[in-house]
């Protein structure tokens, strides 16, 4: 059984829907990838997951529950977390403060998590003192990825995690959510950064005006034709 | 030089006072998003609950000090409860209408019971102690200790709790906060508690140094949104040193201007802030 299920979901921001019966799954385990044009509703996708774009019609089950248009809040309690593309940290917490955020729907002790999460951003160790504003950008989205972390989730929703970074830190990123990955979090993620995402994608979607067009294997979705012309941009342009 | 460290004294003394309302406004701010108009009328009843313990009750002011802060707490928390919580969700300048409303209501209350008439604590006169040429009240000191305490716990509470973390995460990003499944109305709640129990300890040290008058807190307002900006509005403790900065210059400005003009201090602080840098010198919002 997938971990998460989306069925025929429609919604959107106020009374325009941006989501056309999109369909999607996620089983553990698993990094899943959401491409396609501008505009066309990836983001957004992911936040109606989340429960942060109203569903109007359709149903999301996560373990077999349903959770559609759930409260962010206690879709964390259930396993899964979320991290926006901007304003992902909280800029006057230091890191340690940031990652003791994530943790707060936690009564546990949960040191060995945060440990677990400095051996896999060995950089944010150094600096867990400094406020999460003060780092630069791919450090801040490590920070925002660790914080999500710390819930333990079993799924992880990512939203253009190498949005604006230099080439060095998306390789960097990139590299540690396929470690996360192995570390048994499944990874729900929309990237621009297409080719290189599909590189590392168990499976992947082509988002298209609001709908799942294509669905494949991230191997074959990047030797399909049709994606290569139409949402990869051509060598030239990606490379 | 005796005349400038006598007026800085008054200055920290009012300084201090400013400073523990002007972290309620600015807490308040970051956390709902609205510029709190009842925060001087919270202060003046902290002011007259204490009183009612200390002229109706005969108890001392340490005692009545803290039963009047519970209750000033009480009564913001159930302010909040029964209607600012139903307008979170509408537009900011609703919530700051609303509170100039509960203002106006509070003052309203606070006539009606203790009346419009002056009130002190203790008729007694207070001697000052000379040290030095310059003339310190007891009670002075009294109010500089308390707010260095009450900064103090704050300061504690805000880096070493679980909640007081959360207040600071959810005044930087309100969005991220929610999504990190911070509970986000009980920092809302905690906020409230902070603030009010800062502002009625403000209105009793105010009280303390001046008189009781129903207009005790509101007359306070402007200098205390004007540390709240100066500081950077929703940086608590930015909103501190703002305090300071407004009671040292409003007291030192005597030694230019007519003390009648001492009001205007705080005015044309916030006016220079706005134009030139609206953030506040700590980089607010």
């Amino acid at each position: 059984m997938s971990l998460l299920v989306a069925e025929d979901i429609h919604g959107g921001y106020g009374g325009v829907d941006i989501l056309n019966s999109a369909n999607l799954r996620v089983d553990a385990d698993e990094i899943v990838v959401i491409i396609g044009p501008n505009g066309a509703g990836k983001s957004t996708l992911i936040k109606a997951v989340f429960g942060l774009v109203p569903i109007r019609r359709g149903t999301v089950t996560f373990d077999g529950n349903a959770i559609t248009n759930q409260r962010p809040d206690v879709l964390v309690a259930r396993g899964m977390s979320y991290v926006p593309q901007e304003r992902n940290v909280f800029p006057t917490l230091s890191v340690t403060e940031n990652l003791e955020m994530g943790a707060y729907t936690r009564t546990d002790d949960y040191s060995a998590d945060m440990a677990a999460i400095f051996d896999i951003f060995p950089v944010l160790a150094e600096r867990r003192r400094q406020p999460a504003g003060q780092l630069s950008g791919g450090q801040r989205q490590m920070v925002a990825i660790g914080r999500a972390l710390m819930v333990k989730p079993r799924l992880l929703l990512l939203d253009e995690p190498t949005a604006g970074l230099s080439p060095k830190f998306v390789d960097e990123i990139l590299e540690r959510i396929t470690a996360i990955n192995q570390l048994g979090v499944a990874v729900l993620m929309v990237e621009q950064n297409a080719r290189r995402a599909l590189e590392l994608a168990h499976r992947g979607y082509v988002l298209v005006m609001g709908a799942c067009r294509i669905e494949d294997t991230g191997a074959n979705l990047l030797a399909n034709r049709e994606v290569g012309e139409a949402f990869l941009g051509g060598r030239a342009a990606n490379d | 030089m005796i005349d400038i460290l006598q007026l800085l004294i008054f200055g920290i003394v009012l300084g201090g006072i400013i400073a523990l309302g002007a972290v309620g406004v600015s807490l308040l701010f970051g956390i709902l998003r609205f510029a709190h108009f009842a925060h001087g009328d919270m202060m003046t009843l902290g002011a007259y609950l204490a009183f009612a313990f200390v002229a109706g009750l005969g108890w001392p002011l340490l005692a009545a000090f803290p039963l009047a802060v519970l209750l000033t707490v009480g009564v913001a928390v159930l302010i909040d409860q029964v209607l600012y919580r139903r307008l979170r969700r509408k537009a900011p300048v609703i919530l700051l209408f609303s509170s100039f409303g509960v203002a106006l209501m509070l003052r309203a209350i606070i006539e009606l019971v203790w009346g419009p008439d002056t009130v002190v604590y203790d008729s007694a006169i207070q001697l000052p102690w000379r040290i030095a040429g310059l003339r310190i009240k007891p009670d002075h000191v009294t109010i500089v200790i308390g707010a260095i305490v009450l900064v103090t716990a704050l300061h504690l509470f805000l880096q070493r709790t679980r909640t007081g973390k959360a207040m600071r995460a959810m005044a930087d990003e309100p969005d991220l906060a929610q999504v990190t499944g911070i509970n986000t109305e009980r920092v809302v709640i905690w906020t409230w508690i902070i603030g009010s129990a800062l502002a009625a300890a403000a209105g009793i040290f105010l009280a303390l140094d001046t008189r009781l008058v129903p207009l005790l807190g509101w007359n306070l307002l402007l200098p205390v949104f004007a540390a709240a900006i100066l500081g950077g509005i929703g940086r608590p403790y930015g909103a501190i040193f703002g305090g300071l900065v407004i009671g040292i210059s409003t007291e030192m400005s005597t030694l230019a201007i007519a003390p009648v003009y001492k009001p205007a201090v705080a005015f044309t602080i916030i006016l220079i802030m706005l134009i030139w840098r609206p953030t506040g010198l700590l980089r607010g919002r």
